[in-house]
Protein backbone atom coordinates (compact mmCIF):
# COMPACT_ATOMS: atom_id res chain seq x y z
CA UNK A 1 0.00 0.00 0.00
CA UNK A 2 1.18 3.48 -0.81
CA UNK A 3 -0.06 6.67 0.79
CA UNK A 4 -0.84 9.15 -1.96
CA UNK A 5 1.04 12.45 -2.07
CA UNK A 6 -0.85 15.58 -1.14
CA UNK A 7 -0.32 19.30 -1.31
CA UNK A 8 -1.18 21.84 1.37
CA UNK A 9 -1.02 25.57 0.94
CA UNK A 10 -2.56 28.84 2.02
CA UNK A 11 -4.39 30.52 -0.82
CA UNK A 12 -6.63 33.53 -1.24
CA UNK A 13 -10.28 33.15 -2.19
CA UNK A 14 -13.09 35.60 -2.80
CA UNK A 15 -15.58 35.60 0.03
CA UNK A 16 -18.53 37.69 1.16
CA UNK A 17 -18.75 41.14 -0.38
CA UNK A 18 -15.96 40.15 -2.80
CA UNK A 19 -13.49 40.39 0.08
CA UNK A 20 -10.27 38.44 -0.32
CA UNK A 21 -9.75 36.04 2.57
CA UNK A 22 -7.13 33.42 3.39
CA UNK A 23 -7.98 29.74 3.08
CA UNK A 24 -5.99 26.58 3.67
CA UNK A 25 -6.26 24.12 0.80
CA UNK A 26 -5.18 20.50 1.13
CA UNK A 27 -5.76 17.98 -1.64
CA UNK A 28 -4.36 14.86 -3.22
CA UNK A 29 -1.62 15.84 -5.65
CA UNK A 30 -3.07 13.99 -8.62
CA UNK A 31 -5.29 15.20 -11.42
CA UNK A 32 -8.48 13.93 -9.83
CA UNK A 33 -11.36 14.05 -10.11
CA UNK A 34 -11.82 14.38 -6.34
CA UNK A 35 -14.86 15.23 -4.23
CA UNK A 36 -14.44 18.37 -2.16
CA UNK A 37 -15.16 19.48 1.39
CA UNK A 38 -15.34 22.93 2.94
CA UNK A 39 -14.06 22.70 6.52
CA UNK A 40 -15.43 25.31 8.96
CA UNK A 41 -13.11 25.95 11.87
CA UNK A 42 -14.25 26.11 15.48
CA UNK A 43 -14.61 29.20 17.68
CA UNK A 44 -10.97 29.04 18.90
CA UNK A 45 -10.07 29.97 15.37
CA UNK A 46 -8.28 28.96 12.18
CA UNK A 47 -5.85 26.92 14.20
CA UNK A 48 -3.50 24.01 13.83
CA UNK A 49 -6.06 21.34 14.69
CA UNK A 50 -8.41 22.58 11.99
CA UNK A 51 -5.57 22.42 9.46
CA UNK A 52 -4.88 18.86 10.59
CA UNK A 53 -8.54 18.02 10.02
CA UNK A 54 -8.34 19.60 6.57
CA UNK A 55 -5.31 17.48 5.70
CA UNK A 56 -7.15 14.41 6.99
CA UNK A 57 -9.73 14.91 4.27
CA UNK A 58 -6.96 15.21 1.66
CA UNK A 59 -5.47 11.99 2.98
CA UNK A 60 -8.83 10.33 2.38
CA UNK A 61 -9.03 11.58 -1.20
CA UNK A 62 -10.90 14.86 -0.87
CA UNK A 63 -9.93 18.35 -1.95
CA UNK A 64 -10.49 20.20 1.30
CA UNK A 65 -10.51 23.92 1.93
CA UNK A 66 -10.69 25.70 5.27
CA UNK A 67 -11.43 29.41 4.89
CA UNK A 68 -10.25 31.73 7.64
CA UNK A 69 -13.62 33.04 8.76
CA UNK A 70 -11.83 35.43 11.15
CA UNK A 71 -9.68 36.93 8.40
CA UNK A 72 -11.24 40.38 8.51
CA UNK A 73 -10.23 41.14 12.12
CA UNK A 74 -6.58 40.47 11.28
CA UNK A 75 -3.78 40.57 10.64
CA UNK A 76 -2.75 38.55 13.63
CA UNK A 77 -2.27 35.05 14.92
CA UNK A 78 -5.21 32.64 14.82
CA UNK A 79 -5.57 32.95 18.60
CA UNK A 80 -5.50 36.75 18.55
CA UNK A 81 -8.05 36.91 15.76
CA UNK A 82 -10.28 34.42 17.59
CA UNK A 83 -10.06 36.56 20.73
CA UNK A 84 -11.07 39.65 18.75
CA UNK A 85 -14.04 37.82 17.24
CA UNK A 86 -15.03 36.52 20.67
CA UNK A 87 -15.07 40.08 21.94
CA UNK A 88 -17.48 41.01 19.13
CA UNK A 89 -19.81 38.12 19.97
CA UNK A 90 -19.00 36.16 16.82
CA UNK A 91 -19.38 36.95 13.14
CA UNK A 92 -22.43 37.95 11.12
CA UNK A 93 -24.12 34.91 9.58
CA UNK A 94 -24.50 36.69 6.26
CA UNK A 95 -20.76 37.22 6.08
CA UNK A 96 -19.97 33.62 7.00
CA UNK A 97 -22.43 32.24 4.46
CA UNK A 98 -20.83 34.47 1.83
CA UNK A 99 -17.38 33.16 2.70
CA UNK A 100 -18.59 29.55 2.52
CA UNK A 101 -20.24 30.25 -0.83
CA UNK A 102 -16.93 31.69 -2.00
CA UNK A 103 -15.10 28.50 -0.97
CA UNK A 104 -17.71 26.34 -2.75
CA UNK A 105 -17.42 28.48 -5.87
CA UNK A 106 -13.63 28.27 -5.80
CA UNK A 107 -13.71 24.48 -5.64
CA UNK A 108 -16.25 24.27 -8.46
CA UNK A 109 -13.78 25.87 -10.87
CA UNK A 110 -10.88 23.53 -10.12
CA UNK A 111 -9.98 20.94 -12.75
CA UNK A 112 -9.40 18.27 -10.10
CA UNK A 113 -12.93 18.59 -8.67
CA UNK A 114 -15.53 15.91 -9.33
CA UNK A 115 -18.37 18.41 -9.08
CA UNK A 116 -19.62 17.44 -5.62
CA UNK A 117 -18.87 19.48 -2.51
CA UNK A 118 -19.72 18.90 1.12
CA UNK A 119 -19.38 21.10 4.17
CA UNK A 120 -18.37 20.16 7.71
CA UNK A 121 -18.10 22.36 10.77
CA UNK A 122 -17.01 21.94 14.35
CA UNK A 123 -18.34 23.76 17.42
CA UNK A 124 -19.55 27.17 16.16
CA UNK A 125 -18.68 25.84 12.72
CA UNK A 126 -21.22 23.06 13.26
CA UNK A 127 -23.96 25.63 13.52
CA UNK A 128 -22.59 27.40 10.46
CA UNK A 129 -22.58 24.09 8.59
CA UNK A 130 -26.26 23.57 9.48
CA UNK A 131 -27.04 27.07 8.25
CA UNK A 132 -24.96 26.56 5.09
CA UNK A 133 -27.00 23.44 4.34
CA UNK A 134 -29.99 25.80 4.24
CA UNK A 135 -28.46 28.84 2.57
CA UNK A 136 -25.42 27.98 0.41
CA UNK A 137 -25.87 26.67 -3.11
CA UNK A 138 -23.81 24.15 -5.02
CA UNK A 139 -23.35 21.62 -2.20
CA UNK A 140 -24.26 17.94 -1.99
CA UNK A 141 -23.95 17.07 1.75
CA UNK A 142 -23.37 18.63 5.15
CA UNK A 143 -21.99 17.53 8.51
CA UNK A 144 -22.73 19.30 11.79
CA UNK A 145 -20.30 18.36 14.56
CA UNK A 146 -21.83 19.46 17.88
CA UNK A 147 -22.91 22.85 16.65
CA UNK A 148 -24.29 24.88 19.53
CA UNK A 149 -27.10 27.40 19.29
CA UNK A 150 -28.77 25.82 16.26
CA UNK A 151 -31.79 25.97 18.51
CA UNK A 152 -31.98 29.11 20.67
CA UNK A 153 -34.53 29.76 23.41
CA UNK A 154 -36.97 32.54 22.61
CA UNK A 155 -35.70 34.80 25.40
CA UNK A 156 -32.14 34.75 23.97
CA UNK A 157 -32.97 35.54 20.36
CA UNK A 158 -33.20 39.33 20.54
CA UNK A 159 -35.73 39.22 17.73
CA UNK A 160 -33.42 37.28 15.43
CA UNK A 161 -34.16 33.89 13.90
CA UNK A 162 -32.16 30.82 14.90
CA UNK A 163 -30.58 28.40 12.43
CA UNK A 164 -33.28 25.83 13.18
CA UNK A 165 -35.88 28.25 11.75
CA UNK A 166 -34.38 27.73 8.27
CA UNK A 167 -34.61 23.93 8.34
CA UNK A 168 -37.32 23.98 5.69
CA UNK A 169 -34.79 25.47 3.27
CA UNK A 170 -32.21 22.71 3.84
CA UNK A 171 -31.20 21.43 0.42
CA UNK A 172 -28.65 18.71 1.24
CA UNK A 173 -28.59 15.63 3.50
CA UNK A 174 -27.25 16.33 6.99
CA UNK A 175 -25.09 14.18 9.25
CA UNK A 176 -24.98 15.22 12.90
CA UNK A 177 -22.51 14.05 15.55
CA UNK A 178 -23.09 14.93 19.19
CA UNK A 179 -21.77 14.10 22.65
CA UNK A 180 -24.38 13.22 25.20
CA UNK A 181 -22.45 15.06 27.92
CA UNK A 182 -22.51 18.31 25.93
CA UNK A 183 -24.47 21.23 27.34
CA UNK A 184 -24.72 23.16 24.08
CA UNK A 185 -26.20 21.41 22.28
CA UNK A 186 -27.60 19.41 25.18
CA UNK A 187 -29.34 16.14 24.25
CA UNK A 188 -32.74 17.80 24.68
CA UNK A 189 -31.72 20.46 22.14
CA UNK A 190 -30.54 17.78 19.72
CA UNK A 191 -34.02 16.26 20.10
CA UNK A 192 -35.56 19.56 19.00
CA UNK A 193 -33.26 19.79 15.97
CA UNK A 194 -34.04 16.22 15.00
CA UNK A 195 -37.76 16.93 15.35
CA UNK A 196 -37.43 19.91 13.01
CA UNK A 197 -35.64 17.80 10.41
CA UNK A 198 -38.33 15.12 10.63
CA UNK A 199 -41.12 17.65 10.46
CA UNK A 200 -39.64 19.15 7.29
CA UNK A 201 -39.01 15.77 5.68
CA UNK A 202 -35.23 16.23 5.47
CA UNK A 203 -32.67 13.48 4.92
CA UNK A 204 -30.49 13.24 8.00
CA UNK A 205 -28.55 10.89 10.23
CA UNK A 206 -27.71 11.69 13.86
CA UNK A 207 -25.22 9.82 16.03
CA UNK A 208 -25.06 10.60 19.73
CA UNK A 209 -22.11 9.39 21.78
CA UNK A 210 -22.14 8.43 25.43
CA UNK A 211 -19.04 9.39 27.39
CA UNK A 212 -18.33 12.38 25.15
CA UNK A 213 -18.98 16.06 25.55
CA UNK A 214 -18.27 19.02 23.32
CA UNK A 215 -15.45 18.90 20.78
CA UNK A 216 -14.55 15.27 21.29
CA UNK A 217 -12.55 15.11 18.00
CA UNK A 218 -10.04 17.71 19.22
CA UNK A 219 -6.89 15.71 19.93
CA UNK A 220 -5.22 18.67 21.64
CA UNK A 221 -7.96 19.28 24.20
CA UNK A 222 -8.97 17.46 27.39
CA UNK A 223 -12.37 16.69 25.87
CA UNK A 224 -10.82 14.36 23.28
CA UNK A 225 -12.46 10.94 23.33
CA UNK A 226 -10.48 8.60 21.07
CA UNK A 227 -12.96 5.73 20.79
CA UNK A 228 -15.89 8.01 20.01
CA UNK A 229 -13.77 10.18 17.70
CA UNK A 230 -12.50 7.26 15.64
CA UNK A 231 -16.06 6.04 15.15
CA UNK A 232 -17.25 9.57 14.40
CA UNK A 233 -14.66 10.06 11.65
CA UNK A 234 -15.78 6.77 10.10
CA UNK A 235 -19.34 8.10 10.06
CA UNK A 236 -18.15 11.31 8.37
CA UNK A 237 -16.28 9.51 5.60
CA UNK A 238 -19.12 7.03 5.05
CA UNK A 239 -21.49 9.99 4.69
CA UNK A 240 -19.32 11.74 2.15
CA UNK A 241 -18.59 8.51 0.26
CA UNK A 242 -22.34 8.10 -0.07
CA UNK A 243 -23.18 11.62 -1.21
CA UNK A 244 -19.98 12.99 -2.77
CA UNK A 245 -18.55 9.89 -4.43
CA UNK B 1 -19.77 24.21 24.17
CA UNK B 2 -19.28 27.71 22.87
CA UNK B 3 -20.82 29.86 25.57
CA UNK B 4 -20.25 33.30 24.01
CA UNK B 5 -20.30 34.64 27.58
CA UNK B 6 -18.31 37.87 27.62
CA UNK B 7 -18.08 40.96 29.80
CA UNK B 8 -15.98 44.07 29.46
CA UNK B 9 -14.17 46.48 31.78
CA UNK B 10 -12.66 49.79 30.74
CA UNK B 11 -9.13 50.00 32.04
CA UNK B 12 -6.34 52.51 32.31
CA UNK B 13 -2.88 51.07 32.55
CA UNK B 14 -0.23 49.18 30.65
CA UNK B 15 0.31 45.59 29.61
CA UNK B 16 3.40 43.80 28.40
CA UNK B 17 2.80 41.92 25.19
CA UNK B 18 5.08 40.06 22.82
CA UNK B 19 6.68 43.27 21.58
CA UNK B 20 6.88 45.18 24.86
CA UNK B 21 4.68 47.47 26.89
CA UNK B 22 1.60 49.08 25.43
CA UNK B 23 -1.35 51.05 26.84
CA UNK B 24 -4.26 48.88 27.98
CA UNK B 25 -7.75 50.30 27.52
CA UNK B 26 -10.06 47.35 28.07
CA UNK B 27 -10.34 43.88 29.56
CA UNK B 28 -12.49 41.33 27.75
CA UNK B 29 -13.56 38.70 30.26
CA UNK B 30 -15.09 35.54 28.80
CA UNK B 31 -16.04 32.12 30.10
CA UNK B 32 -15.51 29.86 27.12
CA UNK B 33 -13.11 27.42 25.42
CA UNK B 34 -9.48 28.10 26.33
CA UNK B 35 -6.82 27.87 23.66
CA UNK B 36 -4.14 26.41 25.91
CA UNK B 37 -5.23 25.79 29.52
CA UNK B 38 -6.08 22.09 30.03
CA UNK B 39 -9.72 22.80 30.78
CA UNK B 40 -12.98 22.44 28.85
CA UNK B 41 -13.93 25.95 29.88
CA UNK B 42 -12.00 28.70 31.58
CA UNK B 43 -12.13 32.35 32.51
CA UNK B 44 -10.42 34.03 29.58
CA UNK B 45 -9.14 37.52 30.19
CA UNK B 46 -7.72 39.56 27.33
CA UNK B 47 -6.16 42.90 28.24
CA UNK B 48 -6.33 44.75 24.95
CA UNK B 49 -5.93 47.95 23.05
CA UNK B 50 -8.35 47.64 20.14
CA UNK B 51 -6.84 50.57 18.28
CA UNK B 52 -3.54 48.71 18.06
CA UNK B 53 -5.00 45.56 16.48
CA UNK B 54 -5.66 42.00 17.67
CA UNK B 55 -2.01 41.33 18.51
CA UNK B 56 -2.07 44.05 21.20
CA UNK B 57 -3.29 41.55 23.74
CA UNK B 58 -2.14 40.14 27.04
CA UNK B 59 -4.07 36.92 27.56
CA UNK B 60 -4.63 34.67 30.54
CA UNK B 61 -6.78 31.55 30.83
CA UNK B 62 -7.74 30.64 34.41
CA UNK B 63 -9.73 27.91 36.08
CA UNK B 64 -12.96 29.21 37.57
CA UNK B 65 -11.78 28.74 41.15
CA UNK B 66 -8.40 30.33 40.60
CA UNK B 67 -10.09 33.27 38.86
CA UNK B 68 -12.18 33.87 41.96
CA UNK B 69 -8.96 33.80 43.98
CA UNK B 70 -7.49 36.40 41.64
CA UNK B 71 -10.51 38.65 42.08
CA UNK B 72 -10.15 38.41 45.85
CA UNK B 73 -6.42 39.14 45.68
CA UNK B 74 -7.08 42.26 43.61
CA UNK B 75 -9.68 43.44 46.11
CA UNK B 76 -7.33 42.71 49.01
CA UNK B 77 -4.52 44.66 47.37
CA UNK B 78 -6.84 47.60 46.79
CA UNK B 79 -8.04 47.51 50.40
CA UNK B 80 -4.46 47.48 51.67
CA UNK B 81 -3.52 50.23 49.28
CA UNK B 82 -6.36 52.42 50.45
CA UNK B 83 -5.24 51.99 54.06
CA UNK B 84 -1.70 53.09 53.27
CA UNK B 85 -2.11 55.58 50.46
CA UNK B 86 -4.64 57.81 48.84
CA UNK B 87 -5.57 55.87 45.73
CA UNK B 88 -5.98 57.88 42.58
CA UNK B 89 -6.59 56.86 38.99
CA UNK B 90 -5.08 60.04 37.68
CA UNK B 91 -1.88 59.39 35.74
CA UNK B 92 1.13 61.32 36.91
CA UNK B 93 1.51 64.29 34.62
CA UNK B 94 4.72 64.48 32.68
CA UNK B 95 6.53 67.65 33.75
CA UNK B 96 9.84 68.35 32.13
CA UNK B 97 12.10 71.26 32.99
CA UNK B 98 14.86 71.30 30.47
CA UNK B 99 17.71 73.68 30.07
CA UNK B 100 20.50 73.61 27.64
CA UNK B 101 23.10 75.75 26.04
CA UNK B 102 23.16 75.76 22.29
Amino acid sequence: MLYPPMTGETIEITGFNNDKIDAYLARPSGAGPYPAVVVLHHAPGWDEWCMEATRKFAHHGFAAICPNLHHRVGPGSAEDMAAAVRDRGGMPDEQVMGDIQGAVNFLATQTYHNGKTGVIGFCSGGRQSYLAACKVTGMAAAVDCWGGRVWVPEEDRNGKPAAIDFTGEMSVPLLGLFGNDDQNPAPAQVDLIEAALKKNGKTYEFHRYDGAGHGFFATDRPGYRPVQAVDGWKKVFAWYDKYLG
Amino acid sequence: MCTWIIHHANLMGSGKGTTGWFPIEQANVAYDHPADAPLDHAVLIDFVNADMGPAARVAVELSAQSARGLVQAILNALDDGEKQHAITDQPTPLLVHSSFVD
